[in-house]
């Protein structure tokens, strides 16, 4: 490889490949983020993860449509409020489901995966009727497109800074709640023992309801943010429904830390033999190296050792 | 006979008040043109018991409504339809109104087929205008084949494949590609190329060809890649483009990963106005730049048969109609434009035949004419495929295409290119 290039040229490329990894990482955990804390703490599988994503996605549509269209002047900010409110209508609609669905299937886990699988091709076809089959573009503001020249070659996407900031900021507001606050400590109780928790008078329905809420949440605010690099359309969510499960059931299902763990290793690995070999058989090896170690590790990379 | 063909124009007129949506196309055609149905009884015409009455024939439109494909297939179920309606004002084919029953394919090729047999078997229709992608083509074309159907296909493909039971209104692989080739190579003097696709038959297929043509043409392929149908993430492709430094991308992806590519070209500082590297792409039609964004791939060029703001009058009439029918926002790419010509070219063979017999249309289907299409003058070759011309264009910022480049000639389709395979 080397061959042809100069060591500076070769020097810039690695540079740039590995952010072009920790891009990748960055998006794998903001994905990955929601579907782990419902799938590790409640041991719900939530088949409409994607499409709580693009509740978010079409969430952004919206404010850019009615910004640009009514107070152009604050058309460069609108981002941040779009994910805020992104949030908060995944994470209304998630307390609904929860609400009319999930709460009667908790002693039932696969029968939560048929469920959520129906409610996802429901939200797809709700979509498709109020946005229309095809795509929608979301327009975005000016500071956000383009790239930060760092060298003559090399040259970082401000998109994917923002993703990696946010990724790092969403981590450290769900590492808080979860280990740091006494609603964290209640979920916690609750994952380890339901009965005994509901004994010393935590409200597992309503642990159970915010903590489903707070994961379709998470997901809203990532399908925002992934306006800026993938499409807004009724069926985007199964794009990332793949790769979010990979994460998840790789870094294990009931800890944040193996979340992480998994993200970065699969995003490293499939970006770097992305780079030697064609996209499709990159993400072969990868798939075979996750079955692979799946085989030796079940329980995924990290878990969590409760007294059964 | 007289007073059945003013009969025929009232029923027109009224028809058309009542549509009045349709109304550019129609009304600069539809007088003298009804054809009374007693002319042609219908016993004579409905062939192999098609479902063909003394006043109505049935056709069938088979699309994905539902699933992935539902995006891409909605502007073809549009075109079909409003092709259906305009000759329904026009009076008809041999005097027959034209029922139209739609079938969801739901973008799952079995069923595809399935639904394929229930038109053909059940409904016993005379034509099936539909499929959208090959997998669903090639799922079909088995039922079409055993039932003896006749199905119009509007999608630009790959290629090798040839029915008597199916006509291909959108252009083949050698049609879309050669031409485009041509022009970078000889009006930009590119030299080197970068291929990428989606990870399926049609882009593996067409770069297949073009790189035979672009060796042929004294280039070089500097480097192919494919990747998975839905794949979002284009960071590490982008920088070994960087690293090649092509003349040309070369692009075929297609459906959401069109959006994430193109965003994070942009993302990744490849400004495609500056044309280093130039792309030319395939598969970006103005239906995709509405999910793209128009920013986002602005200077981007394009090699296809039809853009919406060809300037022609045929085709400010279909602009007009179809804005009219489906809504002053809608945009029509080069597919729509195809599934638009289906009706029209099976009527002019219905006519030709004096029948709905499907032997009979398919054998005086070669020649047939169409100088109405929105995309200037087409024709039938021998190989069921459409004459036409190639053209390119480039993406402007508001999502439209702006004509740089039409090949005098019609390019002439050939399915089985040799020399290419």
């Amino acid at each position: 490889m080397i061959g042809d290039y100069t060591y500076s040229e070769f020097g810039s490329i690695l540079a740039m490949q590995g952010f072009a990894g920790l891009i990748l990482f960055s998006v794998f955990v903001l994905m990955a983020l929601g579907l782990a804390i419902i799938f590790g703490q409640m041991g719900v599988i939530n088949m409409a993860h994607g499409e709580f994503m693009i509740l978010g996605a079409y969430v952004t549509y919206l404010c850019s449509t009615f910004v640009s269209a009514t107070i152009p002047a604050f058309f460069p900010y609108y981002f941040f409020v779009a994910m805020i409110l992104a949030f908060c209508a995944a994470f209304a609609l998630g307390v609904l489901v929860e609400w009319a669905m999930i709460r009667h299937l908790y002693k039932r886990p696969l029968d939560t995966l048929l469920a959520t699988w129906g409610l996802s091709l429901v939200l797809q076809q709700t979509y498709r009727t109020v946005f229309g089959a095809r795509e929608v573009g979301v327009s975005l503001p000016d500071w956000l497109i383009g790239s930060l020249p760092v060298t003559d070659v090399v040259e970082v996407p401000i998109n994917g800074l923002f993703v990696m900031a946010l990724t790092f900021v969403i981590t450290a507001v769900v590492y808080l709640l979860m280990y740091r606050s006494n609603w964290g400590k209640r979920v916690r109780a609750v994952v380890q023992n339901r009965t005994m928790a509901g004994a010393v008078g935590i409200n597992t329905r309503m642990t159970d309801r915010m903590t489903f809420g707070l994961g379709c949440g998470i997901a809203g605010i990532a399908g925002s943010a992934f306006t800026m690099i993938g499409s807004t359309g009724p069926t985007s969510g199964q794009q990332y429904i793949v790769d979010t499960f990979l994460v998840v059931v790789f870094g294990g299902a009931a800890s944040l830390l193996g979340t992480i763990a998994s993200a970065f290793t699969i995003s490293q690995a499939q970006s770097t033999m992305e780079f030697f070999m064609s996209g499709s058989m990159a993400k072969v090896l990868t798939l075979l190296a996750v079955v692979g170690i799946l085989m030796l590790r079940p329980q995924g990379l990290f878990t969590l050792k409760i007294r059964r | 006979m007289t007073q059945s063909r003013s009969a025929n124009t009232f029923l027109a007129l009224t028809r058309r008040r009542l549509l009045s949506g349709l109304a550019a196309v129609p009304i600069l055609l539809a007088l003298g043109q009804a054809v009374p149905a007693q002319d042609f009884p219908t016993s004579e015409v409905k062939g192999n018991d098609l479902a063909v009455t003394d006043d109505t024939v049935t056709v069938g439109i088979l699309h994905s409504i539902t699933g992935t494909m539902a995006l891409s297939e909605a502007g073809s179920v549009q075109a079909e339809k409003l092709a259906i309606e305009q000759i329904n004002a026009q009076g008809g084919i041999l005097g027959r109104q034209i029922e139209v029953i739609q079938e969801d394919g739901a973008s799952d090729w079995p069923t595809f087929a399935e639904k394929a047999k229930k038109l053909l078997v059940q409904d016993k229709v005379a034509a099936v205008f539909g499929c959208w992608t090959s997998a669903s083509r090639k799922a079909v074309l088995p039922v079409f084949e055993q039932y003896n159907g006749l199905l119009y296909y509007p999608t630009f493909y790959e290629g090798l494949e040839q029915s008597k039971n199916v006509f291909y209104t959108g252009q083949e692989a050698t049609q879309q590609i050669l031409a485009g080739i041509d022009w970078v190579s000889k009006e930009k003097d590119a030299k080197t190329f970068y291929l990428l696709g989606s990870d399926y038959i049609w882009p593996r297929t067409s770069n297949k060809i073009a790189r035979k043509h672009i060796e042929k043409l004294g280039g070089e392929v500097v480097g192919e890649d494919y990747y998975p149908l839905g794949h979002t993430q284009f960071n590490s492709v982008i920088n070994k483009i960087k690293l090649r430094k092509p003349d040309v991308i070369y692009a075929s992806v297609v459906g959401g990963s069109n959006v994430a590519f193109y965003k994070q070209l942009k993302a990744a500082g490849i400004d495609m106005t500056e044309e280093k590297p130039l792309l030319l792409t395939i598969s970006v039609t103005e239906d995709e730049i509405r999910g793209i964004g128009g920013e986002n791939i602005e200077g981007a060029y394009a090699s296809m048969k039809y853009f919406q703001s060809l300037t022609n009058q045929n085709n400010e009439q279909f602009v007009k109609a179809f804005k009219e029918r489906w809504g002053d926002d809608i945009v029509i790419g080069d597919v729509t434009q195809a599934a638009y010509l289906g009706p029209w070219l099976w009527k002019a063979a219905v006519e030709k035949a004096g029948t709905f017999d499907i032997d009979e249309v398919v054998s005086v289907s070669a020649g047939i004419e169409m100088n109405e299409a929105p995309e200037g003058y087409v024709r039938i070759h021998e190989n069921h495929h459409l004459w036409s011309k190639t053209r390119i264009a480039q993406a402007q910022p508001d999502g439209q295409y702006k004509v740089v480049f039409e090949t005098d000639e019609l390019m002439e389709p050939d399915p089985f290119p040799e020399g290419y395979q």
